[in-house]
C-alpha cells in the first residue's frame, strides 16, 4: 500500500484539479438545458429536472445568435486565410532572405509586441471611420491581417529550412516565388496549421476591437453579442448559458481535434525563442 | 496539396456567404432603422402592423440595446457614422446629442402636425426636449419616481396615510424600522442608483448647477438638505446597504415585508400586480414627499429622436407621429405600463380608473427638467459615486458634496471655455 | 531583381499593414493624448485644444485613475504568483512518472485557455452569485460562511483573480511542463541517493533549472495581466465602489463612454509605460539571478 500511495496522491490530485477546471464548463452545458429560472435556486441544481431546448430556440429565433455566429465564422475564416498569406511571406523573408538591416528591423518589430494594442485602438477607430469601414467585416479584419507574433512564429520555424536546398533551386534557375510556393510552403506545413489554429482562435475569441468597431447587432460577432446579451438579460441565466455554449463549442472542438499543433505552436513561440 | 484545396473551397464558401448576406436588398423597399433601449423595443413591434398597412413599402428594423451599454453605443455610432434613422433616447441625453449636431430639429414638424399637440403634453416633460428654444424630440413615454409602499405595514406602525413632507416621511420610516426590527428595513434606496437622490435634489429650490450651468452647486443649502435626508436613511438603518443586483426580486421582498417603502417608476405597478396578486389591497402609490408638500421630481422618460444624417427622415417622422397618436399611446401603456406623455391619453378608462396610477398623474404636473448640459450624464455618474461613498462607505457629507462640486466643475471646464469663446468678440 | 528587392517584395504587404494599422495609430494616439479631444471636438474639430501634457498630469491627479492603478496592481501582484504557482503545480503533477492518462488530464486542464473570455465570465458571474452560486454552496458545505463575491468591494477583485487564474493557468502549465521535461532525471536520481527530501529536490534542482522558463512565463503573464479589461467589463462593470475598475477599463470608459479621447489616449500611454517598466524590472531581476547562479 505504501508503494501505491504516491501514485494515488498524484492521480487523485490530477483528477480533482481536472474536475474543478472542467466543472464550470460542464455546468454551463447543464444550465443551458434548464427551464428559465430553474438555476436560481438554493441549493443550486446540478442537472436539469427536465431538459429543454427552449433556451437555444430563444437564442436563435429571438436573439438572432445565428447571425452573430455566422459573423464570427466569416471573420475568423477570412482573417485566417488572409493573414496566412501575409505572415508566411514576411516570416520566410526574415528567416531566409537577406537584405541590409534585416535583423535590426526584426528586433524593432519584436519591440512592438510590448505596446498594448489598446493604445492604437482609438485612432484606429477614427481611421476606420474615415475609410467607411466601421460596422463592416473589413473594419475588424484589416488591422489584424498581419501580426508580429505570426511573423515571429513563421520565422522561428522557417530558420530550420536547409539553406542548401534553396541555393540548389536558385542555381537551377528557379524564381523566388516558385521556390516559396513549391519548396518552402510544403516544408512549412506544420507551422501553417499551427498558425491557422492560433489565428482562428484568437479572432473568434477577440472581444475589445470588435466591440468598438461593430455597433450594429447584425454585424456583431458572437462574443460581443454575448456581452450585450449579458447586460440586457441579467436575470435569464439559462439563456446566457446557451449563448456561452454556442460561442465556446466551435473553438473547443477545433482545439480538441488539433491540439497537438496548437500546443506545439505555443511552445515554439515561447520556449525555443 | 489537399490542404491547399480545402483552403480554397473554404474561401469560396465564405465569399459566397458574404455575398449572400449583402445581396438581399429589394430596391423599392425602404428600411427604417430604429434603435430602442430596453424592453420597449420588444413591445413596440406589436404596435407596428397599423403603420405598416399604410406604408407597405417600409420595413422597420428594430434593434434593442441594453441600457448599460446604450450611451457608449450611441456615441460610438455617431463617431463612426453608423447611427440609425431614429431612436428612443432618454430625455436627459438630448442636450448631449444636440451639442454634437446629431439630432434633427422637429420644431416645424410638430407645428405642422395635426396629430401631435404640444399643449396636450405635460409641460415639464415637453420642456426636456427643447434646447435653446428648438424642439429636438417628441416624448414617447414618461417616467418619474414615486413611492410604492405597504399600506398595511405602514398602518401597523401607526400611520394610515402616506407622508406628504420629508419630516413626515422620516418619522414614518423610523416608526416602521422600530416595528420590523433588525433584519428588515423601512425603505429601499438601491446603492447603484442615483435617481432617488436626484429626485430628492430636484425637489428643493436651489438649482443643481450655477453660473449659467457651468459650475456645480451641490454644496448649496438646498441640495445639502436633500443629501442629509438621504444619508440619514442609511445611518439609521432604515435602508439596507444593497444595490439592486443584490436584491433582484424587489417585488418579492416588498411582499414579504423586507422593505415597506420603495422609490421607483411606473412599470412596477404592472409587475406588482402580476407577481404578487395576493398583495392586493395592501399596497399603494403616493407622490414623492417634498420639503413642504408633494414635491414632484425628475422629468424622466424617453423621446423619439430623428438623426440628422438619416436618409429616411420623412418616414421616420411619420412613424413618430403614428406612435404618438393618442390611441397608440394608450395601447403602449397597456402593453408596457409606461405612462403616456399627453394628458388626453390619460382619459382612457384603464388609466382613469387605476388607483395606483393617480399618484403619477399628480406628480407629472410637478416634474422638473434636469440641467440641460451635454455633460449631464457624466455628472450623474459623479452623483452616483458620491451617494455610494456616503451611504455604503460612510464618507462625511461635507466632503462628498465638496468633491462632487470639484468633479462637476472639472467636467464643465470645457463648457466654460466654449462659452467664453462665444462671448469674446 | 536583387535579393534585397525580392526580400522586400515578400515583406512589404505585412509591413505595410503593421505600419499603417499599428504604428501610425500609436503615433496618432500620442498626438491625441496631447490634445483635449472630446465630444465637442468630435462635433467640430475647431473645438480642439492643444494642451501639452495636461492630460497626463490631470490623470495623475484624478483619484479614480489611481484607484484603477491600485486595482490593476492588486490584480497583477496577487494574480501572477497565484497563476504561476497553479501552473507549476499542475505541470509537476503532469510531469510525474506516476501520472496516468496524461493526455486527457492535460487537455482538461488546458481547456479554459481556448474558451472565450466573455462567455466564461458570464458563467463565473453566476457561479459567484451570493445566494445561488456553487462557490458559496461549496463554502457553506465546508463550514465557512458564504461570501458576497460581486457585491462586497473587498471580495470583488479576489473573485476576478480567481476567475483569471482558472482561465489562464493552463497556458503557462504547458510551457513549464516543457521546461520540466528538459531537466535531466539523473540530477534527481543523484539527489535521491544522497538522501535529499522532495522539498529539497524542488528547491535545489527544479527551481534553478526552471529559472529562465519561469522568467519568461512571469514576463508574459505580468504583461498580459496589466491589460485586464474583459473580466471587469462583463462581470462587474467596475463595481462595487469601483473596486474592479482596471486601468484599461477606465481608459475604455473615458474613451468610448464619454468620448474624452485625449484623456483616454494619455491613460493608454501611461499604462504602456508602467508595463514596460514592470517587465524591465523583471528582466533585470532575472539577469541578476543568472549572474548569481
Amino acid at each position: 500500500m505504501k508503494q501505491r500511495l504516491p501514485a494515488i496522491l498524484v492521480n487523485g490530485a490530477l483528477v480533482i484539479a481536472a474536475m474543478l477546471t472542467i466543472f464550470p464548463l460542464l455546468w454551463m452545458v447543464s444550465v443551458s438545458f434548464m427551464h428559465p429560472g430553474e438555476a436560481s435556486a438554493f441549493p443550486p441544481p446540478l442537472l436539469p429536472a427536465k431538459a429543454t431546448w427552449d433556451n437555444y430556440h430563444e437564442l436563435f429565433a429571438r436573439a438572432g445568435m445565428g447571425r452573430n455566429l455566422l459573423n464570427s465564422l466569416a471573420i475568423a475564416t477570412a482573417l485566417t486565410l488572409l493573414s496566412l498569406a501575409f505572415n508566411l511571406s514576411a516570416g520566410y523573408a526574415f528567416a531566409k532572405l537577406h537584405f541590409p538591416g534585416r535583423d535590426k528591423l526584426f528586433q524593432y518589430l519584436l519591440g512592438a509586441l510590448v505596446i498594448p494594442a489598446q493604445v492604437a485602438m482609438i485612432p484606429l477607430f477614427l481611421m476606420m471611420k474615415s475609410m467607411h469601414l466601421v460596422n463592416t467585416y473589413g473594419g475588424v479584419i484589416l488591422p489584424t491581417v498581419a501580426s508580429v507574433f505570426g511573423i515571429f512564429l513563421v520565422r522561428q520555424y522557417a530558420r530550420s529550412i536547409p539553406d542548401d536546398l534553396l541555393e540548389a533551386a536558385r542555381l537551377d534557375g528557379a524564381g523566388e516565388f516558385y521556390i516559396f510556393s513549391r519548396i518552402v510552403l510544403p516544408l512549412l506545413k506544420p507551422i501553417v496549421v499551427t498558425l491557422a489554429i492560433f489565428t482562428f482562435l484568437a479572432s473568434w475569441n477577440d472581444f475589445m476591437w470588435p466591440l468598438i468597431v461593430l455597433s450594429d447587432q447584425e454585424w456583431q460577432t458572437a462574443p460581443v453579442a454575448i456581452a450585450s446579451l449579458s447586460r440586457e438579460h441579467v436575470q435569464d441565466n439559462e439563456l446566457m448559458m446557451a449563448g456561452s455554449v454556442v460561442t465556446i463549442l466551435p473553438v473547443l472542438i477545433l482545439f480538441l481535434v488539433l491540439q497537438r499543433h496548437y500546443i506545439q505552436g505555443l511552445l515554439l513561440g515561447s520556449v525555443k525563442g | 496539396m489537399r490542404f491547399a484545396r480545402r483552403m480554397r473551397y473554404t474561401f469560396i464558401a465564405c465569399a459566397a456567404l458574404l455575398i449572400a448576406a449583402c445581396a438581399s436588398k429589394n430596391p423599392d423597399q425602404v428600411t427604417l432603422k430604429f434603435w430602442t433601449i430596453g424592453r420597449e423595443g420588444e413591445v413596440v413591434q406589436q404596435l407596428l402592423p397599423g403603420f405598416l398597412k399604410t406604408h407597405p413599402n417600409v420595413r422597420i428594423d428594430i434593434q434593442q440595446i441594453p441600457l448599460t451599454a446604450a450611451h457608449e453605443k450611441l456615441l460610438t455610432a455617431f463617431a463612426g457614422d453608423a447611427l440609425p434613422d431614429m431612436a428612443q433616447l432618454g430625455n436627459t441625453w438630448i442636450p448631449e446629442f444636440v451639442s454634437v449636431g446629431a439630432l434633427e430639429s422637429l420644431q416645424s414638424n410638430v407645428e405642422k402636425s395635426t396629430v401631435i399637440d404640444a399643449k396636450d403634453y405635460f409641460p415639464g416633460i415637453w420642456d426636456t426636449n427643447v434646447i435653446d428654444g428648438t424642439l429636438y424630440g417628441v416624448p414617447w413615454y414618461v417616467d418619474t419616481r414615486l413611492i410604492f409602499y405597504r399600506t398595511d405595514l405602514l398602518a401597523d406602525a401607526g400611520f394610515p396615510n402616506p407622508p406628504n413632507t420629508w419630516d413626515e416621511w422620516a418619522k414614518q420610516m423610523a416608526a416602521v424600522k422600530a416595528k420590523v426590527g433588525k433584519d428588515k428595513f423601512a425603505v429601499f434606496f438601491p446603492l447603484n442608483e442615483f435617481e432617488p437622490l436626484l429626485n430628492l435634489g430636484l425637489q428643493q429650490t436651489d438649482p443643481l448647477l450655477k453660473d449659467n450651468d457651468t459650475r456645480g452647486n451641490f454644496q448649496s443649502p438646498g441640495f445639502r438638505h436633500s443629501m442629509e435626508f438621504y444619508e440619514q436613511a442609511f445611518r439609521n438603518n432604515w435602508a439596507p446597504k444593497m444595490s439592486n443586483t443584490e436584491l433582484p426580486n424587489i417585488w418579492d421582498e416588498l411582499a414579504r415585508g423586507f422593505v415597506t417603502f420603495y422609490v421607483n417608476g411606473p412599470w412596477n405597478i404592472g409587475e406588482f400586480q402580476r407577481r404578487e396578486p395576493d398583495l392586493k389591497g395592501r399596497w399603494g402609490t403616493a407622490p414623492l414627499p417634498g420639503q413642504n408638500g408633494p414635491g414632484g421630481g425628475a422629468a424622466g422618460g424617453s423621446s423619439f429622436v430623428i438623426f440628422h444624417n438619416s436618409k429616411n427622415k420623412q418616414i421616420a417622422w411619420e412613424l413618430t407621429e403614428y406612435l404618438s397618436a393618442i390611441p397608440q399611446q394608450q395601447k403602449f401603456y397597456e402593453l408596457t405600463g409606461d405612462l403616456p406623455p399627453a394628458r388626453s391619453a390619460w382619459n382612457a378608462p384603464i388609466l382613469a380608473n387605476d388607483e395606483y396610477v393617480k399618484a403619477f398623474r399628480t406628480q407629472l404636473e410637478l416634474v422638473k427638467a434636469t440641467p440641460k448640459v451635454p455633460e449631464w450624464e457624466r455628472i450623474t455618474d459623479q452623483l452616483w459615486h458620491a451617494q455610494e461613498r456616503v451611504a455604503r462607505g460612510g464618507e462625511p457629507i461635507d466632503q462628498a458634496l465638496r468633491e462632487l462640486d470639484t468633479a462637476t466643475d472639472k467636467i464643465l471646464e470645457k463648457r466654460r471655455w466654449m462659452l467664453e469663446q462665444k462671448a469674446a468678440p | 531583381m536583387t535579393e534585397s528587392g525580392k526580400a522586400w517584395t515578400f515583406l512589404s504587404p505585412a509591413l505595410l499593414i503593421i505600419g499603417l494599422f499599428f504604428f501610425v495609430p500609436v503615433l496618432a494616439a500620442f498626438v491625441l493624448s496631447l490634445t483635449d479631444f472630446d465630444l465637442y471636438a468630435l462635433a467640430d474639430i475647431h473645438n480642439l485644444r492643444f494642451v501639452g501634457f495636461a492630460n497626463y498630469l490631470d490623470a495623475l491627479q484624478t483619484s479614480l485613475f489611481w484607484k484603477s492603478l491600485v486595482n490593476t496592481l492588486y490584480f497583477v501582484v496577487v494574480g501572477v504568483p497565484l497563476s504561476i504557482a497553479a501552473s507549476l503545480g499542475a505541470a509537476m503533477l503532469l510531469n510525474s512518472p506516476l501520472a496516468k492518462l496524461k493526455g486527457t488530464f492535460r487537455t482538461a486542464l488546458f481547456a479554459p485557455v481556448v474558451t472565450t473570455v466573455v462567455a466564461v465570465a458570464v458563467i463565473w458571474r453566476y457561479l459567484l452569485h451570493t445566494r445561488y452560486g456553487f462557490i458559496n454552496y461549496a463554502l457553506i458545505h465546508l463550514g465557512i460562511h458564504s461570501v458576497d463575491w460581486l457585491g462586497d468591494p473587498h471580495w470583488s477583485m479576489p473573485a476576478i483573480i480567481l476567475f483569471a487564474v482558472w482561465k489562464n493557468f493552463g497556458y503557462n502549465m504547458i510551457i513549464l511542463l516543457a521546461g520540466l521535461q528538459g531537466i535531466p532525471p539523473d540530477l534527481y536520481e543523484a539527489a535521491r541517493i544522497d538522501g535529499a527530501s522532495a522539498w529539497a529536490q524542488f528547491r535545489h534542482i527544479t527551481l534553478p533549472s526552471l529559472r529562465p522558463v519561469l522568467l519568461l512565463v512571469s514576463i508574459i503573464t505580468v504583461a498580459g495581466y496589466f491589460q485586464l479589461f474583459a473580466e471587469p467589463y462583463v462581470m462587474t462593470r467596475g463595481d462595487p465602489l469601483q473596486s474592479t475598475v482596471s486601468v484599461l477599463y477606465y481608459m475604455y470608459e473615458e474613451g468610448f463612454k464619454w468620448w474624452s479621447l485625449g484623456r483616454a489616449s494619455a491613460i493608454a500611454f501611461i499604462l504602456f509605460a508602467i508595463t514596460l517598466i514592470a517587465t524591465r524590472i523583471l528582466l533585470w531581476i532575472g539577469r541578476r539571478g543568472e549572474a548569481d547562479a
